[in-house]
């Protein structure tokens, strides 16, 4: 020790002389731009997923009904639901924000709240209003900066090469490792169980793909939707819409896993896994039409041991999936495995035989306690533009059915396609296969009232009907089918479209008559639309009946105006597979409370 | 069995030798220092028998601030761990977020991108000064030099804002998650980084001339609390206590984790081992950060992800497996012990704190004839943070 340790501490001093370093106004001090104060929620964006309520540790998030404010609804794709925040939990993490799907919760860079009453500090965020909403710092996640995989595991196709001359199956099915991680995406959050129209348990038989465990996944399939391994092949996968992984990055591919399940439990196992229809009970049903909704009812039924009879006119049972679904999307060993499995349920089926003319309607009635009609729509319907009475226009739905049926058909050297729907790609991309096939090149048009943004095909249609060279031309409206002074088809002439709708919303196309096209083609197809075929109800009945534009009116059960009598699946609700599958399930239900009720009469 | 103290006889005849206290013979008296006492670091006592004013005997008891953190993360899955592991450490949190995320990367075999391992480094480095600016007002407040304190806080004050820029909260940061850190560097951030860096090297500079330059702290730290070099390894001592002890002991010289094999450093070191030595090892240790601190700016990569793609964190399960990751933090060896079982959550975590051999063992070794004015110094040279005994 010396004298400068008894004198160098006098440098302390020399702060007396320094300006105080803290800062003049504290309570006025912004936070830094990342400062993750009180949050920021964009209620707009917010589709009420949970997700941010699932990862929070602390448990400072709930999920609250706020439907009716601001534009919030319960409807797909919105919960309707909105976290509120506690901040007396609230540890400030941020992994809600970093785990939040669409990006629309943040945090401001608010962090001072003063109040005398401690409920206060719960609050909604973007409903309850607070002067932070609108602070333009704090923390947002930042870019790339993803705790779970934005992007979908790409499905193994046939290239477009490949597939062209023939039908075999385009998609090939993911591996065990793809499909486990592509089901490693999901978030659990429910969202996408709304919007299936049959509410199929969406985010349980993910799950069960991630943990391996398929046979509890096919449970949960089957206990759903006796379609699934049709489903899992061509559903129009409405749930994908509004998969709470679409909004920043691409929707789980649901109905890709759906088909994983059924393919990797064996056939042989399935029937077990399902389990024992119910005892007899001794009701008995009829069913006209082995199309989905038919046969979704007949599994029902016989499930809770009640007798099925199902009627169909065609050969094989499948309806529209049988008949108006080309094969490379959906092979005729699938359809027949699930026939298989709904008639090994006890239900009797009779093929060949046609109403009207096989059996008449009085007859089922009069046989059975309930009769359903799942006739489909199997009538093309016509544009009625001038020569579409030629022998050379088809309509899609009998050409893709005489395709289905093995009919050997010599495609025309080129051809012209009205419609921008599904079954319009369907016929195009069969038609392409039989022209390649059979002459080595393709010349299909491909001509939509829609404009591309509009289109009414599902997107990966279009997609590969480009691939496999089909010409699409959009928002053309077709005026004539064009026919020489031999009576041979020349082709389509079309229009530009103006718009497709009236300003009351009705169907009145209007054309731009300047912009006019001559499409060449041997054939004409509308692929316009179906409806069905009614007639063969007779007179009495259809008079008996109420009915609805063409249509016949149901409840919503499905039941007709005829308390004997249901109505389901494409004829009622318009053709799409999941929703007949729905509407069997509803008209099941109704047809069992229907028969429980007569069991109660009678024993009372 | 015979190796305990029939507790009837407390503190009497201790198999190890310590003295026989009688009570009751009026010549001892017993006092407790804390739990809450300022020369106490975070919430801890100190039994002491005394006998006039100087400790005969001195028992540590912890157990105040116990929040369960160990058991806790067995409850949550590996994600949800993320935000718990800042809290086991208030003034040094970053540690525990490099440790976890560590542990979980090689038993989950997340590969970190490079960039952010520079960050991470570079966020350890800052929470060292912090931590060391806060132990000097701590040290120096003990024998009763409030000025010291003051300055310090100032100084890591303005380390936090950094802290704030960067992480976007100024204590518990949560930046250092599974797969990487949250975000790039803000912009001008080095600029303003340096600026906070000679700020601090002149606080320390006046804290030179007053604090080690002061009779009074020289007269009342050196030669106290001497540790024996031989207990290094017999205790697990580790950090500056044993590098003041004469033991080059650095885990970012000896296991050199992140990117610390690309930095220049040397351990700092002193032999005379009382609370002067340890006060001083750290004072340098401090600029060394502040060094290594430039380096990192200077020297790390500015383009490149800083965030691993990383499985669903909402399901995520991590094969069965179990590791030891550990740093070096202003106190010493820090460590997490972690085991994995294949599910979705940890099947058992264990935090090894540097505090927990200090502040137990060592100081009930060191305190036996120190004078009672000097245990709060004692203790405070040290350098313990009892939250992390108490996981
Ligand atoms: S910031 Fe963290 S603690 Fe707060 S609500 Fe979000 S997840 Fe929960
Ligand atoms: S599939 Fe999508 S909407 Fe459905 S539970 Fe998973 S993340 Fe949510």
């Amino acid at each position: 020790m010396s004298v400068r340790d008894v004198l160098s501490p006098f440098a302390a001093w020399k702060h007396l002389f320094r300006d105080p370093v803290s800062i003049k106004d504290p309570f006025n001090r912004e936070a830094s731009e990342r400062y993750r104060g009180f949050h920021q929620n964009d209620i707009e964006k917010c589709i009420g997923c949970g997700t941010c309520e699932a990862i929070c540790q602390n448990g400072a998030i709930d999920m609250l009904p706020v439907s009716g404010v601001d534009g919030v609804q319960t409807r797909p794709g919105d919960s309707g639901l909105r976290p509120r925040i506690d901040y007396g939990r609230c540890c400030w993490c941020a992994l809600c924000v970093d785990v939040c799907m669409t990006g629309s919760l943040s945090m401001s860079n608010a962090y001072k709240w003063v109040e005398a009453d401690p409920d206060k500090f719960r609050y909604i965020p973007g409903v309850d209003k607070k002067h932070w909403d609108d602070y333009e710092h704090g923390y947002r996640r930042p870019e790339g900066h993803r705790l779970n995989a934005p992007e979908r595991i790409e499905m193994p196709e046939l290239e477009p090469g490949e597939r062209i001359d023939s039908f075999a199956e385009i998609v090939g099915g993911y591996s065990v490792e793809q499909a486990r991680l592509e089901a490693d995406r999901c978030v659990t959050c429910g969202i996408c169980v709304a919007t299936c129209p049959t509410h199929m348990p969406i985010p349980e038989y993910i799950s069960a793909v991630r943990d391996g465990d398929y046979e509890a996944g096919l449970k949960l399939l089957y206990d759903s939707n006796p379609f699934s391994q049709i489903c899992g092949k061509i559903c129009t996968r409405r749930c994908e819409t509004t998969c709470a992984a679409s909004h920043e990055g691409d929707p789980i591919a649901i109905r890709w896993l759906k088909r994983h399940i059924t393919e990797q439990v064996p056939f042989e196992r399935y029937r077990a896994i399902i389990g024992e229809p119910a005892a007899a009970t001794g009701h008995s049903v009829a069913i006209v039409g082995a199309g989905p909704a038919g046969m979704t009812t007949a599994f029902d039924l016989a499930r809770l041991g009640h007798k099925v009879h199902v009627y169909e006119a065609q050969s094989h049972a499948g309806g529209m999936t049988r008949y108006g679904i080309p094969e490379y999307r959906l092979p005729f060993d699938t359809i027949q495995r699930e026939i298989d499995l709904i008639v090994s349920m006890g239900v009797e089926m009779h093929y060949n035989t046609r109403i009207g003319a096989d059996i008449s309607m009085a007859q089922l009635q009069q046989d059975h306690d309930a009769v359903v009609l799942s006739i489909g729509l199997w009538l093309g319907r016509s544009t009625r533009v001038p020569g579409s009475d030629h022998r050379n226009v088809y309509k899609a739905v009998d050409l893709l059915r005489r395709i289905r049926d093995g009919e050997q058909l010599q495609a025309p050297k080129s051809m012209v396609v009205i419609g921008g729907g599904n079954v319009a790609m369907d016929i195009a991309r069969s038609m392409a296969r039989l022209q390649q096939q059979q002459h080595g090149q393709i010349a299909i048009t491909l001509t939509a009232l829609e404009d591309k943004s509009h289109f009414l095909a599902d997107p990966v249609e279009i997609k590969e009907s480009i691939e496999e060279q089909v010409t699409i031309l959009d928002s053309r409206g077709p005026q004539e089918c064009m026919v020489d002074d031999q009576d041979n088809l020349l082709g389509l002439r079309t229009w530009r479209v103006h718009s497709i709708f009236d300003e009351n919303g009705r169907f009145a196309p209007s054309y731009d008559d300047g912009d006019e096209m001559v499409h060449e083609g041997e054939w004409v197809v509308e692929a316009i639309g179906q409806m069905s075929d009614v007639a063969i109800l007779g007179d009495e009945l259809t008079e008996k009946l109420d009915w609805n534009r063409g249509r016949i009116q149901v409840d919503e059960d499905g039941r007709t105006s005829e308390s004997w009598l249901w109505s389901a699946g494409d004829m009622v609700r318009g053709p799409d597979v999941v929703h007949a599958v729905a509407d069997g399930h509803r008209t099941a239900r109704s047809i069992h409370a229907h028969l429980s009720a007569l069991d109660k009469q009678e024993n009372a | 069995m015979a190796e305990y103290p029939d507790r009837s006889q407390y503190p009497a005849h201790l198999p190890d030798g310590s003295c026989d206290i009688d009570l009751s013979s009026g010549k001892y008296l017993k006092l407790w220092q804390g739990p809450n006492h300022p020369g106490i670091t975070g919430n801890m006592s100190v039994e002491l028998t005394v006998c006039g004013d100087e400790v005969v005997e001195g028992r540590t008891h912890v157990g105040y601030l116990h929040r369960g953190f160990e058991k806790l993360m067995e409850r949550r899955t590996f994600i949800q761990c993320f935000p718990i592991v800042c809290r086991i450490c208030v003034p040094e949190p970053d540690f525990n977020e490099y440790c976890y995320a560590a542990a979980v990367e090689e038993l989950a075999g997340v590969e970190v991108p490079e960039k952010a391992n520079w960050i991470r480094t570079l966020i350890l480095e800052m929470g060292r000064v912090n931590s060391y600016l806060m132990y000097l007002g701590g040290q120096a407040g003990a024998f009763g030099q409030g000025v010291i304190g003051q300055w310090t806080t100032y100084a890591r004050d303005l380390m936090l804002d950094r802290f704030e820029e960067l992480t976007g909260a100024r204590i518990y940061h949560m930046f250092i998650l599974p797969g990487g850190v949250r975000d790039d560097l803000p912009e001008g951030f080095d600029q303003r980084m340096e600026e906070t860096l000679r700020e601090i090297e002149s606080t320390l500079a006046d804290v030179h001339d007053t604090m080690f330059r002061n009779a009074v702290f020289k007269k009342r730290a050196m030669g106290l609390g001497r540790v024996d070099p031989a207990w290094v390894d017999e205790y697990g001592v580790t950090g500056p206590v044993a590098r003041a002890a004469g033991v080059a002991k650095d885990v970012r010289s000896d296991q050199p984790y992140l990117v610390y094999r690309e930095l220049d450093l040397e351990p700092v070191i002193a032999h005379e081992s009382d609370a002067y030595a340890r006060a001083d090892v750290r004072r340098r240790d401090l600029l060394m950060s502040v060094d290594l601190i430039r380096q990192v700016l200077a020297r790390m990569p500015r383009k490149g992800p800083v965030m691993a793609t990383l499985p669903n964190v909402l399901h995520w399960k991590i094969p069965r497996g179990e590791t030891y990751v550990r740093g070096e933090c202003s106190r010493g060896e820090y460590g997490y012990y972690l085991v994995t079982d294949g599910s979705g959550y940890p099947r058992r975590v264990n935090v090894r704190g540097p505090s927990y051999t200090h502040a137990m063992a060592l100081l009930e070794k060191l305190i036996v004839n120190v004078n009672i004015s000097d245990v709060a110094g004692l203790l405070v040279s040290l350098h313990t943070y009892p939250p992390e005994i108490e996981r």
